[in-house]
């Protein structure tokens, strides 16, 4: 008796052996996927059928499925490449935020904090005052050269000396960067009165006004710069290991790093490019993710794709409910939910890892 | 009771070098004066149109010439007074943030205070419709209440510079989407109104508008100075600035309320001029070897940026830029440099 109760508690405990972490991880992200698309879900049709006029639920669907007869109707069609621009441009800055966390293994990069948004904003500035570009492709070129020169400005300058590319010093580079940019920008569109307004909008970075022909654009670069950061997401396992190891393990860091910078790179600027600089995205999306699905790069980034959709979505929804019936930019609703997380962030970090 | 007593002839030396850093420091503050009223004075005579120095003079006494009336005594004195009170102030505040904090990056601009008082001013005026002095009320509550966030937020058993200053830089970029956010819902949306709180300038200037910053100055500024002594105390350390008498806690106190309220309404007046708090310390203590918290040379040195300028945005560019987009021009990379140095020196890591 006591010896088969016994045996069924060692074969209880047996079978029910805690699986190790990664697989256990493995399950939690397969639990996030369907839980993270039924939200998106949610928040999409929250996003179609809320905002100055609400539409009733047999609308939305009837928008949904093309028709176009009643007034709640027209206005979900209004609403639907907004909310599409909305999961487009949330999901790849979410990515790119991930994407970056990865390269630099720093807990704070993000576009926005980097001053990446800024470069891409005076790239596209001085495409519109000196070359009078009209293009939305022209613009999404130019603000991923910006970007990308950005990014290597602020990494080279945060990088130099001693410990490397620390938080402190990237997020010091990058405010420092942002705030010669910004000024620069500005001294670039204030004696041109006819673009200044738009480009001020522009700047405060929200989804708005979107339409499908202007949203169309990015989809190129959000693919191929979602191929790459997907493509290197096994090898920005290794580089968390530190470059020596990855390099022992077979990875081929310089060629690694191209790939997943211009990844992260084309990812941001196209979204940057079409709904200007929405800041923390790629900040607050990467952290939630890896408290849910661990550290391995190949779960996080598809998580990071859904999460960054969500977030941005319900942040344009809120923004709508908020300033009811004007609505209040998603950038400036993301930075009120980013800016949180960024200083809890940094305050559970110890002063030596800043 | 024995004393420790050092040999007569050391602390004559001592006693020398430490009178030779006074003297050099009292030249430099002179200097820096001379410096800020030859700007104040090309400010006033030369613009669109000289102005003879006479003639000037002439107005500033109150006397009536014809033709030069107006332009000087209305647009050119509120520049260069509002330029001179607000670089004062904004130098002022940075050195003290500075050295309280032991950090140059430590700066007002930099850790959020000037975009807490920029955005609470904005957010007055157009949501509230306040105007005048008021608005000068707001911002200087709206930066306490942000020193105090960062400072609590940034506590844990103690207060690390390096913390401080990221937490710092998350709230400034919250606080800025709430200044652009603002101003696209401006009614009367000007870009003139917008540049004011997006990058600081002096156009539209009005004496009225410097009494509130010339009062601040007045009694802010002369409790920071009076605490000169005891800030450079604190350089040392607190334990050492406790030691030799100060009290540590008052002291500190006394000078974040006052560095508030001076760069608060300096701020709720020009905007904030980007980066002059941030850069006018480092740039003082470059021009002298003396140590210590250098407030006085910091401020002047704070007008004369302002006043440089400001000049240079108005008649040096071949377009008309208010100051703060000059200042935010220069001072970026300068700030880019001082970090480089910073990362070699090894002190950041």
């Amino acid at each position: 008796m006591t010896s088969t109760a016994q045996e069924a508690t060692t074969g209880c405990t047996g079978r029910n052996v805690p699986a190790p972490p990664s697989s256990r991880r493995y399950l939690g992200a397969m639990g996030a996927v369907p839980l993270l698309l039924a939200l998106l879900c949610v928040s999409a049709f929250l996003s179609l059928g809320y905002g100055a006029r609400d539409v009733s639920w047999g609308d939305v669907l009837g928008g949904l499925s093309g028709r176009n007869e009643t007034l709640g109707q027209a206005v979900v069609q209004m609403r639907l490449p907004r909310t599409l621009l909305a999961a487009l441009a949330g999901a790849a800055l979410g990515v790119s935020g991930a994407v970056m966390q990865g390269l630099t293994r720093n807990p704070l990069a993000d576009p926005g904090i980097l001053g990446v948004n800024a470069g891409a904003a005076m790239a596209v500035v001085i495409a519109v005052a000196w070359f009078d570009m009209q293009s939305l492709t022209g613009f999404l070129w130019v603000a991923s050269a910006g970007a990308a020169i950005a990014a290597i400005f602020v990494y080279a300058v945060g990088s130099l000396g001693r410990g490397g590319a620390t938080p402190l010093k990237l997020a010091l580079a990058g405010a420092a960067t942002s705030v010669a940019l910004a000024s620069l920008t500005l001294a670039i569109i204030l004696p041109r009165g006819d673009i200044a307004g738009g480009i001020q909008l522009w700047q405060i970075g929200g989804v708005g006004g979107a339409t499908f022909e202007a949203t169309r654009p990015m989809l190129p670069f959000f693919g191929v710069g979602l191929l790459l950061s997907l493509l290197s997401a096994r090898g920005l396992n290794m580089l968390a290991l530190g470059d020596e190891a990855a390099a022992v393990l077979g990875t081929r860091v310089a060629r690694l790093r191209f790939m997943a910078a211009l990844g992260a790179v084309l990812l941001c600027a196209a979204a940057t490019a079409i709904c200007g600089p929405i800041g923390f995205v790629g900040l607050v999306v990467p952290h939630a993710c890896r408290l849910i699905a661990g550290v391995d790069h190949r779960l996080l980034l598809p998580l990071n794709a859904l999460g960054g959709a969500v977030l941005l979505t319900l942040a344009d929804v809120l923004g709508r409910f908020l300033a009811r019936p004007g609505e209040l930019e998603a950038g400036v609703v993301t930075a009120f939910i980013g800016a949180p997380v960024f200083i809890a962030i940094v305050r559970r970090k110890r002063i030596r890892e800043l | 009771m024995k004393t420790l007593a050092a040999p007569a002839p050391l602390i004559q030396s001592i006693r020398l070098q430490r009178d030779r850093r006074r003297r050099e420091l009292r030249r430099l503050c002179v200097l820096l004066g001379a410096v800020l009223m030859a700007l104040a004075c090309v400010t006033l005579a030369i613009g669109q149109s000289v102005t003879a120095p006479l003639d000037v003079i002439r107005v500033l006494w109150g006397h009536e010439v014809p033709g030069v009336g107006f332009t000087v005594r209305e647009l050119r004195l509120p520049r260069a007074v509002l330029g001179a009170v607000g670089g004062l102030s904004f130098g002022l505040a940075g050195a003290a943030f500075q050295v309280l904090l032991r950090n140059p990056l430590a700066s007002p601009d930099i850790i959020g205070i000037s975009a807490g008082a920029g955005a609470a001013a904005v957010f007055a005026i157009v949501f509230f419709g306040v105007s005048g002095g008021l608005v000068s009320v707001f911002a200087v509550l709206a930066a306490l209440v942000v020193a105090m966030v960062i400072y609590l937020l940034a506590w844990r058993d103690g207060v690390a510079g390096g913390r401080l200053i990221l937490i710092g830089i998350g709230v400034a970029a919250m606080l800025q989407s709430v200044t652009a956010y603002t101003l696209s819902k401006a009614p009367a949306w000007s870009l003139e109104e917008a540049l004011r709180w997006l990058t600081g300038t002096l156009n539209g200037a009005t004496l009225m508008q410097a009494v509130p910053v010339i009062v601040t100055l007045g009694i802010c500024g002369g409790i920071l100075l009076l605490q000169g002594r005891a800030l450079g105390a604190l350089q040392m350390g607190d334990e050492a600035a406790a030691a030799i008498g100060v009290s540590v806690a008052r002291t500190r106190l006394l000078v974040v309320l006052s560095a508030v309220g001076v760069i608060a309404v300096a701020t709720a007046v020009c905007g904030p001029i980007a980066f002059v708090a941030f850069l006018s310390r480092p740039i003082a203590s470059r021009m002298t070897r003396a140590s210590g918290p250098l407030l006085m040379t910091s401020a002047l040195t704070g007008a004369v940026l302002v006043l440089a300028a400001d000049y240079a945005g108005q008649f040096l560019l071949p377009s008309r830029y208010p100051v703060g987009i000059v200042t935010g021009a220069l001072g970026a990379p300068y700030l880019l440099y001082l970090l480089i140095r910073m990362h070699r020196k090894g002190a950041l890591s």
